[in-house]
């Protein structure tokens, strides 16, 4: 066993598809977090995963051009966002349960689309769609071991290390990245400053169906070539838990979806060596349930700790508590 | 004694009619139920060539034929189960969709007891009901416990686990329960005392279709009749009142999910010995997706499942039948339903009718108000 | 002087009919610190809220600097120069100070939609150097102490301008050290030219920074005076006297054996601030243990420790000699207790569930209504269910009714309703009738007796001294989370006497307090 993790996580192949199984969960898990932080429960992301891989291959077909579906596709993504946004908030609907009914209707309606345009139901192969290019990057392809895992991906790989990037910036240093996160943590206090917390949601969702939309297209023209029904494989479900691994920033999405990318790709391994494959399909599922646990166990023992060591005098106010500690010395205020 | 009980039955049904809160729902969702046919009916338009025979194949295939109609009662009876079992989750105020886990392994769970346990006819299926609903009942514990000790979303957690259990269960099937003679993938097949009785000979409708009337019955008087159903009814009302009144409230989440699992299991358990000879899915039925709208349309009163697991299973026969003889799919349904969940949960468009009436109320009770300062003055 | 701010004849009444402020006359001189107080419920916190845009007047106006204005929100009021601090601070916890102190009205680097933190930060200390009030721009809100979160909350409002300033009672989350602090800077600002309108139920603070003070009462303003020519004898008097109409008859009490043993409990809340301060008092059958003091000094947290909804630090509570120290409500039920929650929309009922099913929710597990097999007898829940909704005269179609659609003061029946039936030895009850009709007020005074004289133990807290009163054959008084005073009869005290002793201005030893022991 021990042999052969070593020869897995040796191989420059493996980091390959660990690269490439991370990129999708990585990208709508920054959808789920920029969501999240603006105070939205994003669960049509599942929805407009699937819109975009079928809008994508169709329009890609259509036109003879990767861009215009990779375009096509981001939009329908943006679209299912819209939507949500829309019943969630100027409907006052329960945003989950929107979420249950876009994710249903994008299950059925891209194989009812895809069989009225083709007249098949389970794959896109009838349509000549585009794959969307892989990069070989110069120099760095020439590197041994390492050139093979960076070099070669699909560009939407590379995306999703610029997605992080972007996203950090927004979160971290545009006046939108205050306000979203304003939003999200004290909805009354944004308002009172004069901030119109609907339009920070629709904004934050906009955002999460580009990244979304990335993510399907990803999966229909490049992670494959075509639109297979269900291809999203609970990957927008999968970014709702990671979000909570990822503690809502942009770096932490990046673990978060490590987790899920590493055991996927280590499953194609896993069964080579003779492990059933049904088992090693459950495990990125499986996996990303423990870490959520793991991660909410931890966050919650350092918050009792930090709550405690209130109590036994030691304030932890990070160097800023002006006279904060004090407080432990309340009397009550009499005159 | 007897009297008081059927004035009580007919005066709640009554409060229907007079009492505004609760008339009000109910004609949103009969809104909703014409709204997403009709736009069904425009969809059929925009996709079809023979939109008109389509339309007609799918408003009236159901009753049509009589074979769709045994098809329908028989389509029945697994949103009936899955709708039970979400009714169950949605009154303790949690939205998990584990029952798709419960269901899926109450069927491998009875697949297996079908094959290798030697039992009389009759008691054979009984005893597969009993352990799938089981099995069906511990799985549902599971995003309760998530959420009760790490607060995970139990709609997420549930979804997860429900990819889990379908890998978990395809395992169990092609690992240990397979015919290898045969090409497709399919189990081995049942014993013949495992299969249910049909009700109507010469058609698939089976005796699972009592054992999900029976179901429906139990669970009207489990909720409404029962201190357990009390408890769950409380608590999902507002949890802070329940343990104000003295109920363990997460005790009572506990319980519930077990119970819906055991539903939901049991429920996998029927279709496999009502309408199989060996388990032959390729895929996951996803019938939790329809229990949201069947638990959704009954306002999660389990009294009205069958009514709304019949409008749905008559929504599903009559896209099936139009799909096979025209060319419109069959998943246009799922645009349907969709529209019905969105429609219910808006509760704008629910408290449409009721926001009006506070409006006017309060615009009263402002005109009040302004007389109350004059006379200050 | 002119007055900068005014409140002309100013009427507020609520859509559901309580008139919060009945022809207010308030004004407010330029450069002054001007104290509001007032008991809970008299109106002070309408006032601003008109004054802040917040709420429309029913009628009567509103002059800036002579003028009048109308606000349609509080963006009007800051645009007109006026801040509020509220009670709960609109923050951003995981943000630094200086990003909320600009939220809204961030500042951008050149040309671009970048946030500029270093220029925020600088805003924030500039700001905080010219107004003296010392925090830390790139600390993060979670990690600042309460006092320094309330100090960015007035910088916060000068950044956008304002230099009237209300705040609501900023000192009930801090010290008595922190409190100090704040007097001198908000001396400062007042230095500096900004008019300062300040909330309390206190005194002793207003004495010591108010220029000028003025009194509210039941949603009239009762007298405005200069804080030199007033003694806080007549403040107080001002505060909570009222004409004592005692519309309840009742015999003396005949007190047996203790049934409600509360010792050394104490419980502190998220701010670290000690609301219940090692309470210890006996409550015994036939007797109506009255407790009052201004609302938040920890008589709500002392009823939920007794009803097992907090838990206490120290101490024990024991319900007719069973130890129910910290047990689940559940079990203090069981014991004998029953309760009459403060909050009846929230905690005491369950507002879509049915009239029926509210009432029944503690006894629905006995043998009356559970039957074998767990099925509950519809008729004899029925049959309780109307018994209850006669005796206590809750109006509805049926019992099937859902609580939601019934009037606040029906709500409260059920509430009553239930926990009067509940067969139980001790009743603790919360303001059993806020927001209730003169009505319904009198058909609940007279359980409350009706209990009493049927052998029961009474806890009875409620903000209405005069409901207090004239309930109560003995009563205690909190403040600051302690029992400052105990009275064995009080039919013997003065709503003026227990005045000094709620507002802290007096406090009795410990000897007397140590009475309500009974041992």
């Amino acid at each position: 066993m021990i042999h052969f993790l070593i020869s897995v996580f040796g191989s420059s192949n493996y980091w390959y598809i660990v690269f490439r199984s991370t990129a999708p969960i990585l990208l709508v898990t920054l959808g789920a977090v920029i969501s999240e932080q603006a105070g939205i429960s994003n669960m049509a992301l599942e929805g407009a995963m699937l819109w975009a891989a079928l809008v994508g291959v169709i329009v890609s077909a259509a036109t003879g051009s990767a861009w215009m579906g990779l375009a096509a596709g981001i939009l329908a993504s943006i679209l299912v966002c819209v939507t949500l946004w829309y019943f969630a908030l100027k409907l006052e609907a329960n945003a989950v349960l929107v979420g249950v009914a876009l994710n249903l209707v994008a299950h059925g309606g891209t194989v009812f689309v895809l069989y009225s345009l083709t007249g098949d139901k389970g794959i896109s192969s009838s349509l000549a769609s585009k794959t969307l290019p892989f990069i070989k990057i110069p120099l760095i392809q020439d590197i041994p071991w390492l050139g093979k895992i960076i070099s070669g991906q699909n560009i939407v790989v590379y995306i999703s290390i610029i997605a992080v990037v972007v996203l950090n910036l927004i979160l971290n240093k545009y006046t939108i990245g205050r306000r979203i996160k304003a939003t999200g943590a004290n909805v009354e206090a944004a308002r009172s400053a004069g901030i119109n917390p609907d339009r920070v949601k629709l904004f934050a969702l906009v955002i999460a169906g580009v990244l979304a939309g990335f993510a399907g297209c990803f999966l229909s023209m490049g992670y494959t070539s075509n639109f297979t029904s269900g291809i999203a494989a609970g990957r927008g479900y999968v970014a709702n838990a990671a979000q909570v691994v990822a503690g809502g920033t942009a770096v932490g999405a990046i673990f978060a979806a490590l987790i899920f990318g590493l055991t996927d790709a280590l499953a194609t391994f896993l069964q080579n060596v003779g492990m059933p494959p049904e088992l090693i399909q459950a495990l990125p599922y499986a996996v990303t349930i423990l870490g959520f646990i793991v991660v909410t166990l931890s966050r919650d023992r350092r918050e009792a700790a930090r709550k405690r060591a209130l109590f036994s005098g030691g304030a932890a106010s990070g160097g800023a508590g002006d006279g904060g500690t004090a407080k432990k010395q309340a009397e009550g205020t009499g005159a | 004694m007897t009297s008081a009980r059927k004035r009580g039955f007919f005066h709640s049904i009554g409060l229907y009619f007079t009492d505004r809160d609760k008339l009000e729902p109910a004609v949103i969702t009969f809104f909703a139920v014409v709204f997403s046919i009709l736009a069904g009916v425009a969809l059929i338009f925009l996709v079809s060539k023979d939109p008109v025979t389509s339309t007609k194949n799918f408003l009236l295939g159901p009753v049509l034929r009589t074979y769709n109609f045994y098809y329908l009662m028989i389509a029945m009876v697994p949103i009936t189960f899955t709708g039970l079992a979400l009714c169950i989750v949605y009154q303790a105020k949690y939205l998990s969709l584990i029952a798709d886990s419960s269901f899926y392994m109450g069927a491998v769970i009875a697949t297996a007891i079908g094959i290798y346990l030697p039992l009389p006819k009759g008691l054979h299926p009984a005893v597969a009901m009993v352990v799938a609903g089981l099995g069906g009942g511990f799985i549902g514990l599971l995003p309760a416990i998530l959420k009760i000790k790490w607060r995970a979303n139990e709609l997420v957690s549930s979804l997860m686990l429900n990819y889990v259990f379908y890998f978990f269960g395809s395992f169990i099937i092609l690992y240990f329960l397979r015919d290898r003679n045969q090409s497709i993938l399919a189990s081995l097949p049942f014993r013949p005392t495992f299969a249910l009785t049909k009700l109507v000979p010469n058609t698939q409708l089976h005796t699972g279709f009592i054992v999900a009337a029976v179901a429906v019955v139990l669970v009207s008087l489990f909720i409404y009749r029962t201190k357990w159903g009390f408890e769950i009814r409380l608590s999902g009302a507002n949890p802070r009142f329940a343990t104000y009144a003295g109920l363990s409230v997460s005790g009572i989440a506990l319980y519930a999910h077990f119970i819906s699992g055991f539903i939901a299991g049991v429920g996998g358990a029927v279709e496999m010995s009502g309408l199989y000879r060996a388990f032959i899915w390729q895929m996951d039925p996803s019938y939790a997706w329809d229990g949201v709208i069947v638990a959704m349309l009954a306002r999660k009163n389990p009294k009205f499942v069958p009514l709304s697991a019949f409008f749905l299973a008559y929504l599903r026969v009559g896209a099936d039948f139009m799909s096979r003889r025209g060319d419109v799919a069959f998943e246009f349904i799922t645009f349907l339903q969709g529209l019905i969940i969105l429609i219910l949960a808006s509760d704008r468009l629910v408290n449409s009718f009721r926001a009006r009436r506070l409006r006017s109320d309060a615009l009263k009770s402002e005109a009040l108000a302004r007389k109350a300062a004059e006379v200050l003055e | 002087m002119n007055a900068l701010l005014e409140a002309v004849r100013l009427t507020k009444v609520y859509s559901n009919g309580t008139a919060a402020n009945k022809r207010v006359d308030f004004s407010v001189r330029p450069g002054e610190i001007h104290g509001l107080v007032g008991e809970n419920g008299a109106g002070k916190s309408t006032l601003m809220k008109v004054l802040y845009g917040e709420e429309s007047p029913t009628t009567g106006s509103i002059l800036l600097e002579g003028k009048p204005v109308s606000f349609s929100s509080s963006e009007d009021a800051i645009r007109a120069g006026i801040g509020m601090v509220h009670q709960h601070f609109m923050l951003v916890p995981s943000l630094s100070l200086a990003e909320n102190l600009v939220l809204g009205k961030e500042p951008r680097r050149k040309g671009s939609r970048f946030f500029d933190l270093e220029k925020a930060v600088r805003i924030t200390e500039e700001l905080s150097a010219r107004y003296n009030l010392k925090v830390h721009a790139r600390a993060r809100v979670v990690d600042v102490s309460v006092s320094m979160r309330q100090k960015l909350e007035i910088l916060k409002t000068l950044y956008r301008g304002a230099h009237i300033l209300i705040l609501d009672e900023p000192t009930a989350v801090l010290t008595p050290q922190e409190t100090d602090e704040l007097f001198v800077e908000l001396s400062e600002l007042r230095k500096q030219g900004c008019t300062i309108i300040f909330i309390s139920h206190k005194l002793g603070e207003v004495f010591r920074l108010c220029d000028r003070v003025s009194v509210m009462r039941d949603g009239r303003m009762i007298g405005t005076h200069d804080v030199g020519d007033v003694d806080s004898q007549t403040i107080s008097n001002e505060m909570v006297g009222r004409e004592v109409k005692l519309g309840v008859d009742k015999s003396p009490a005949q007190p047996g054996e203790a049934v409600l043993l509360a010792r050394d409990l104490s419980f502190v809340d998220d701010f670290d601030i000690k609301m219940v301060d090692r309470v210890s008092f006996t409550l015994r059958r036939g007797e109506v243990l009255g407790v009052v003091g201004v609302d938040g000094n920890g008589q709500t947290e002392l009823v939920q420790i007794l009803a097992g909804l907090a838990k206490t630090l120290t101490g024990k509570v024991v319900v007719c000699g069973k130890d129910v120290t910290n047990a689940s409500p559940g079990t203090i039920r069981k014991a004998g207790m029953a309760h009459v929650a403060e909050d009846r929309m929230t905690v005491g009922t369950a507002l879509p569930a049915s009239i029926m099913d509210n009432l029944i929710a503690d006894r629905y597990a006995g043998k009356a209504f559970t039957g074998p097999g767990g099925f509950m007898r519809q008729d004899a829940m029925r049959q309780e269910a109307r018994g209850i909704v006669e005796r206590f005269d809750i109006r509805c179609s049926s019992e099937l009714q859902s609580v939601g659609s019934l009037s606040g003061g029906n709500m409260q029946k059920v509430v009553v309703g239930r926990e009067f039936t509940a067969e139980a030895e001790l009743l603790v009850i919360s303001q059993p009738t806020r927001g209730v009709d003169v009505g319904a007020i009198e058909f609940l005074h007279k359980r409350i007796i009706e209990m009493r004289d049927a052998g029961k133990a009474v806890l009875l807290v409620s903000s209405d001294l005069t409901e207090v009163m004239s309930l109560s054959d003995s009563l205690i008084v909190m403040s600051s989370g302690r029992i400052v005073a105990y009275f064995p009869d009080a039919a013997a005290v003065t709503d003026k006497e227990l005045g000094l002793y709620m507002l802290g201005l007096k406090s009795q030893g410990e000897e007397e307090i140590r009475m309500v022991l009974h041992d």
